[in-house]
């Protein structure tokens, strides 16, 4: 049952380390896992509960909660179009009749060469850029039917910079070994942090 | 004043300068304002050298003094908040909320963006005032950018000596942990958002303890701020509290970001004056949203986020001032202004708001995770004009279970209808609840006419009829 | 709103707050017309208990109960908001020992338990508070019967004992009760064919019994077992056997216990003291396995803080993850190690000194005697004087039968044979000289010819002592073995004369458990057939044997009880049935001074050897589980568990079948590797469907070692 590949196993090993308690590491681990295959399967749910110390069924039940998290293959793009107050005021709808008619396939749906789904989306926090889309988590603003074409053409070459579903971040946070204060469980600290007592406050 | 909006560019909006105070936003003129040598160059990481040389508690004072109000949604002060951790507990934690996903909010991803180092240096302030010995920065999970921005950030911090051991050479050291959301826009609450960092279902937990300060994380006292009101302090700690007093008013002082969305000329990100700006100066001011589009009218605009009450016309000239705003029937929250224009069909509008709770629900509290579906389920049918008019009542029955009592709404001077001051009752743990409510009661009762005359032809549908049909 | 209206062919239906909050408050037509969420229905989520999604409404509690009381969190809220349901991993059901709970706690009826579904309507139950002897922690329960038949059992939430919950061996072990292959008339072995026994009248069965004792005479009869009965029987049985038969030669407990003067002289503890005090050492078996709510208890207490566990012992145990530390040794060397702890720098050490402790003290091993426990009761007794002792017994009201005299050198009310209460000699008039037997000397005598007739007292020593080979022999050359029981087991059907007894539910009386604490017991059926009570058994014996127990009633018993058992004075039957019932009565006091053992070096194993440890599986082969048929299936064929390395050292690869060979007998086994067992030590269950340990042990060895060989 070995899900995680050795590199990506060392990151999660580094990445535990960082929390009070392994658990808090739980959904960092899972979107590790969704970088390295695009989608959570059963085994990585298991082999995550493994290295956190929980059941399996834990990892589910964390793992259902977010959206993000998906539990079949989806598309190499997942492009989520925002159906939110500010985009539907200013053309969502229509995008994304569009966007399933270029696809030909229903919002939820995956295209049969595995390329794109499609999802309606809550806001994305881009709502003075509306009407607007994710590709993999990566935004598109004021997006017309036209533009929109040429974002799936984009999509199609080869020259864009958008990375396969699941890499959420091409840049990783690295802290450097003799920087790292790190940490302990919370039942282990007693006393106020150094430069609290150097102050003589204790409040 | 500064509006951001405009052309896109590559994973972020351009943006346009202005003459006002600019206190969080001042490095967004530059290209690269997120790099650590932007930041260095401009005075940065200034604020935490002031912070270092004064004691824990002289930096707190001076963000008490500030009286920065919280920018979260709450508007509760920073300073105050810092101070509810319980003497003699540790450890503490800090969360920063970066979150952001309240429908119309756009600003703390913009920060994250555009100047994390500010948000590192504002981290690290707070993490010396209050003695948290470690810092988690919850980014929300499809903020794909922000991520990598905040990312490069922290690695560069690091390298540079800003974060980590022994901090600038002194006894200050701390970690500050880059963690990803998932797409909850429940966990922006901030005890989902600790049960969230505790690697559960991010469902907000009961209250008391109302604040997370005296019990948060692992049980800890926990800081949850959220991204805003932490990119504030580096400004603060270096031009002191009064520098920040002097902008805006005595309650609500300094700048805030306010995002304005929709029907107008220019929609954009906007650093305003607080306190004093008004919604007129905003959305009909040359130099920011430049008045409706098209020359159309101003139908109605939802005035602090998603979960807002709305206003009409007749509330333009309130300015961003909680005190003013709460008597008038709705809330500041998170600085988001959704506008709709005379073209707008208002129950459909509705619809997308409360869809949006519905499905946002975590589905803790019976009244929510039911009520919201079913609202959701009774206004589609009323926006595909398949509704009764009983069904207009339903409505308020099924809000009525969800928030016993008067719910909020503006004034409509027109039909004597008079404002409900803010806040509702509730039935629920956290907000998602009501809001899902909140756009059906504000538009059925500010715009009635217009449900009515979806409903007209329906008068003599069974309940029946209308269950096969749904 | 969303719930399904299939009230009339649902479980809860008639006992659901929802169904009454809907008919209080509810009008009568819904407003909501939309289509309903739809699940499939019912779907199983372990052997024991189905849930129907439609039905939940997600309030939590069976989640909560499972990560936070049973420690158990296999069932999770999975998706959210209105798409919330309970799930559990695919492939991994929510296999819990305290499944049961959550449909107890479930409000309506989206959890029900497989053996009650569909069997009984609640306005159709009759309900009476009683206490569950399936093991001796003594949840109470409350027993509900319908038509006649034991359906099922809710725990009461009593404060000091078992906060309302069950585990799922006492709350589903009913079926036994109602099972068809209940003894229920006498049987006596055929005069014709050695190989049958005949159904027979109670009068002759009886008198071959009596028969059969009086040839014997006094010192050759020995009553091994006891701890199936109620109070009033036990002291029946401990009074007819030495004011009637004359004989001290009765032990309740089976060769897997504590000597009666430790269990009985040692400073006891409550549960609650347990759960309250700064450390709680546990030295002895798997309280998971055998005394599952204590198991809880601790648990609840140790993961909110309010207690620490420490264990010492040669197994993975199921405290092991809520305890502060959990030492392994091997089997026998519990004490050794202990001391070790003690004299070492180790702040465990001041933290047993400085603080209070109680010790859950028991055997941890069936493969280990008796002295091992001593020991370590010896090291606390001195180094730790202030810790107080909750026996870890197997079986139902063992404590109670102890209470009760059933043990040799000890009369009723925790006093002994040299000195008997005046009372107690003005009721009984005669006694044994001096003390009697145990079970293991007792099987011995009877091997070699010393002790001519045998009597059961719903004992399976051939399944339950510890040394099956012993139980064989002593079977063999016994002239008359007589077994009173509520089913044929494998030592009755070798027995002379059986008598059928009532079980659980069937009779009324009082029980006590570990703590010492007497509670109420209920009848709620009739019993079948024409079995008896136990003590109207031993009351016509005496009778039979020419003298007179002098009780006619169970309330007669019990008063003589509370007038000669110096520790029971005062536990009046009033007080047992009145209020200050309900938590049950602790008795406390005793005026016994146990006999300890210094600890001495524990043989040494040899390189060849394996030093065998087994205990008992909630899920067993004992009589209650294999004659539900809800829960025979849920026990597993045994198999050898040995660390991977030893096995490698061995030539064995994990799963294959080897010799194993003991001082008792060499038989194959399959052995599987596990890296959780301690090296040089090999588990084997002790009583499993397919076999156990009992056939490896030597009952007379302090512990026992095996060697295992490729075939
Ligand atoms: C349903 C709900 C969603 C929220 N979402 C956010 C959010 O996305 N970002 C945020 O900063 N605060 C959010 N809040 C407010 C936080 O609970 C909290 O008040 C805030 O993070 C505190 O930071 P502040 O005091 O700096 O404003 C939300 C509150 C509720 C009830
Ligand atoms: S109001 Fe809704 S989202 Fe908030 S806690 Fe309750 S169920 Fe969850
Ligand atoms: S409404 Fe679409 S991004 Fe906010």
């Amino acid at each position: 049952m070995n899900f995680f590949s050795e590199e990506n196993l060392e990151h999660a090993k580094v990445i535990i380390r960082r929390y009070p308690k392994p658990r808090s590491a739980m959904i960092p681990l899972l979107h590790l896992a969704q970088e390295q295959s695009g989608w959570i399967s059963n085994d990585a749910m298991v082999e995550i509960a493994e290295l956190l110390g929980t059941t399996s069924a834990e990892v589910l039940g964390t793992c259902s909660f977010y959206e993000m998290f998906k539990r079949r293959p989806v598309g190499k793009y997942v492009v989520n179009i925002c159906t939110t107050m500010s985009c539907a005021l200013l053309g969502a709808g229509e995008l994304m009749e569009h966007a399933e008619r270029r696809l030909g396939v229903k919002s939820g749906g995956t295209t049969a060469d595995g390329m794109f789904t499609i999802e309606g989306a809550e806001c994305q926090a881009a709502c003075t850029e509306a009407p607007c889309l994710q590709v993999n988590y990566r935004h598109r603003y004021r997006v017309t039917p036209d533009q929109f074409d040429s974002i799936v053409d984009e999509l199609s070459s080869t020259d864009h910079d958008v990375p396969d579903h699941g890499v959420l971040s091409q840049v990783r946070q690295h802290i450097p070994e003799d920087r790292f204060v790190g940490t302990a469980p919370p039942e282990d600290v007693t006393s106020a942090p150094v430069w609290m007592h150097e102050q003589g406050s204790d409040q | 004043m500064t509006g951001i909006g405009g052309t896109p560019i590559p994973h972020a909006p351009g943006f346009v300068a202005n003459d006002t105070p600019r206190i969080v936003t001042a490095r967004f003129d530059y290209e690269d304002s997120y790099t650590l040598e932007r930041y260095e160059a401009t005075g940065g990481y200034q604020g935490l050298r002031k912070a270092l040389q004064q004691t824990p508690e002289e930096v707190h004072s001076e963000v008490r003094d500030a009286t920065l109000l919280g920018r979260g949604g709450a508007g509760f002060p920073a300073g105050v908040k810092w101070g509810f951790c319980p003497p003699g507990v540790w450890p503490r934690y800090l969360v920063v909320n970066g979150d952001e996903s309240e429908p119309g909010t756009y600003k703390d991803r913009l920060l994250m963006e555009l100047d994390p180092h500010q948000l590192i240096e504002g981290c690290l302030i707070a993490c010396y005032a209050v003695g948290l010995s470690q810092c988690f920065l919850y980014v929300r999970g499809e903020m794909a950018v922000a991520q990598e921005r905040v990312a490069k950030a922290l690695n560069d911090a690091y390298s540079a000596g800003y974060i980590g051991k022994n901090i600038l050479d002194t006894e200050f050291s701390v970690d500050i942990i880059l963690h990803w959301g998932a797409g909850a826009y429940v966990v922006g609450e901030e005890t989902a958002l600790i049960e969230s960092l505790e690697g559960n279902r991010g469902m907000p937990r009961l209250k008391p303890p109302y604040f997370p300060a005296a019990v948060g994380l692992y049980g800890q006292p926990t800081i949850v701020n959220n991204v805003e009101t932490l990119s504030n302090l580096p400004w603060i700690l270096e031009h002191g509290a009064e520098a920040f007093t002097a902008i805006g008013t005595e309650s609500s002082p300094g700048t805030r970001m306010v995002a304005v969305s929709g029907h107008v000329q220019r929609p954009g990100v906007y650093e305003i004056v607080n306190g004093t700006t008004t919604f007129r100066d905003l959305l009909y001011s040359e130099e920011m949203c430049g008045g409706i589009r098209n020359e159309n009218q101003l139908k109605a605009f939802v005035p602090g986020g998603g979960s807002a009450p709305w206003f009409t016309p007749a509330q333009l000239d309130l300015p961003f001032e909680g005190s003013q705003i709460g008597p008038e029937g709705s809330m500041l929250g998170s600085g988001a202004i959704i506008v709709m224009d005379e073209t707008t069909d208002i129950p459909a509008a509705a619809l997308t708001l409360t869809k949006f709770y519905a499905h946002e629900s975590c589905g803790k509290c019976v009244p929510c995770r039911e009520g919201g579906p079913w609202l959701e389920q009774i206004l589609r049918r009323i926006v595909d004009g398949l509704g009764t008019p009983r069904d207009l009542d339903l409505l308020f029955e099924v809000g009525e279970t969800i928030c016993p009592g008067d719910f909020p709404h503006a004034a409509v001077p027109s039909r004597g209808i008079e404002a409900v001051p803010f806040p509702y009752r509730m039935t629920t743990i956290c907000f998602v609840g009501p809001s899902a409510f909140a756009p059906i009661h504000s538009a059925l009762t500010l715009f009635r006419e217009e449900f009515e005359e979806k409903v007209a032809g329906n008068k003599n549908r069974t309940m029946i009829e209308v269950a096969v049909d749904v | 709103m969303n719930h399904p209206l299939d009230c009339p062919v649902c479980d809860k239906g008639g006992e659901c707050p929802l169904q009454d909050q809907t008919m209080a408050y509810g009008p009568g037509e819904s407003r909501f017309v939309e289509e309903k969420r739809h699940y499939e229905k019912p779907i199983p989520i372990s052997d024991l208990v189905d849930l129907d999604r439609e039905r939940c409404i997600l309030c939590d509690r069976c989640t909560r109960f499972a990560d936070e009381i049973a420690g158990d969190p296999l069932i999770q809220f999975t998706e959210r908001g209105s798409s919330t349901q309970v799930l559990t991993f695919p492939d991994e059901p929510f296999s819990s020992y305290f499944s049961g709970n959550t449909v107890q706690i479930c409000p309506v009826g989206a959890l029900t338990a497989a053996p009650y579904r569909f069997k009984a309507r609640p306005w159709d139950l009759e309900q009476v508070e009683s206490t569950c002897t399936t093991c001796s922690v003594g949840c109470r329960v409350a027993v509900e019967s319908s038509r006649n038949q034991l359906v099922r059992y809710l725990g009461v939430d009593v404060e000091s004992v078992n906060h309302g919950w069950l585990c799922d061996k006492g709350r589903f072990d009913y079926e036994a009760v109602n099972s068809d292959d209940r003894l229920v008339t006498p049987l006596v072995r055929d005069d014709h064919d050695q190989y049958q026994l005949l159904g027979t009248d109670w009068g002759s069965a009886l008198a071959r019994a009596a028969e059969a004792i009086k040839q014997a005479g006094p010192q050759r009869v020995g009553i091994i077992g006891g701890s199936r009965l109620t109070n009033e029987d036990a002291y029946a049985w401990a009074k007819l056997a030495r004011a009637v038969i004359g004989t001290d030669n009765v032990d309740a407990q089976l060769g897997d216990g504590l000597p009666a003067d430790v269990v009985l002289g040692l400073p006891t503890a409550t549960i609650a003291d347990a759960c309250e005090a700064d450390t709680v050492l546990i030295v002895g078996p798997d309280l998971k396995e055998e005394l599952p709510i204590l198991h809880l208890r601790l648990r609840v207490a140790a993961t909110k803080g309010q207690t620490k566990v420490i264990e010492i012992g040669p197994i993975a145990t199921g405290a092991e993850p809520y305890a502060q530390r959990s030492i392994r040794c091997r089997s026998g060397e519990a004490a050794k190690t202990l001391m070790a702890l003690l004299e070492s720098d180790d702040p465990l050490g001041d933290q047993l000194r400085d603080g209070s402790v109680v010790a859950v003290l028991g055997r941890a091993s069936m493969a280990e005697s008796a002295t091992p426990a001593l020991e370590v009761a010896s090291v606390i007794r001195d180094r730790l004087p202030h810790a107080t002792f909750l026996p870890a017994l197997r079986r139902g009201n063992v404590r109670g039968a102890l209470d009760m005299g059933l043990a040799p050198g000890i009369l009723p009310g925790r006093t002994t044979i040299d000195d008997p209460s005046e009372s107690l000699i003005n009721r009984w008039q005669t006694l044994p000289e001096k003390a009697g037997l145990d079970t293991t000397a007792m099987l011995q005598a009877a091997a070699t010819g010393e002790l001519d007739t045998l009597i059961l007292l719903g004992a399976d020593p051939l399944r339950d002592f510890p040394d099956r080979n012993l139980a064989i022999d002593a079977f063999r050359q016994a002239k008359t073995v007589i077994a009173i029981d509520n089913f044929v087991t494998e030592s009755v059907s070798h027995a002379d004369v059986v008598m059928p007894s009532t079980a659980y539910g069937e009779q009324g009386g009082t029980t006590t458990n570990i703590e010492g604490r007497v509670s109420r017991l209920a009848q709620k059926i009739t019993p079948p057939g024409s079995t008896r009570e136990d003590w109207m058994i031993a009351a016509e014996l005496a009778w039979r044997l020419g003298g007179d127990l002098g009780v006619g009633s169970r309330e007669e018993i019990w008063c003589e009880i509370e007038q000669v058992a110096p520790s029971h004075a005062g536990v009046t039957i009033e007080r047992i049935c009145g209020p200050e019932g309900h938590e049950g009565i602790l008795i406390q006091g005793s005026s016994i001074k146990p006999t300890l053992a210094t600890p001495q070096e524990p043989p040494v194993v040899d390189g060849y050897g394996l030093r065998l440890v087994s205990g008992r599986k909630l899920w067993d082969a004992g009589t209650g589980v294999s004659h539900s048929p809800s829960l025979r299936h849920l026990a597993e064929e045994p198999t050898l568990k040995v660390h991977p390395g030893d096995l490698q050292r061995l030539g064995v690869s994990s799963g294959t079948a080897v010799r194993v060979i003991s001082t008792r007998t060499t038989e194959t086994l399959l052995a599987v590797a596990d890296a959780t067992i301690l090296r040089g030590t090999a588990v084997l269950p002790f009583n499993q469907p397919g076999g156990g340990a009992n056939r490896f042990i030597d009952a007379t060895a302090l512990v026992n070692d095996i060697r295992i060989e490729t075939l």
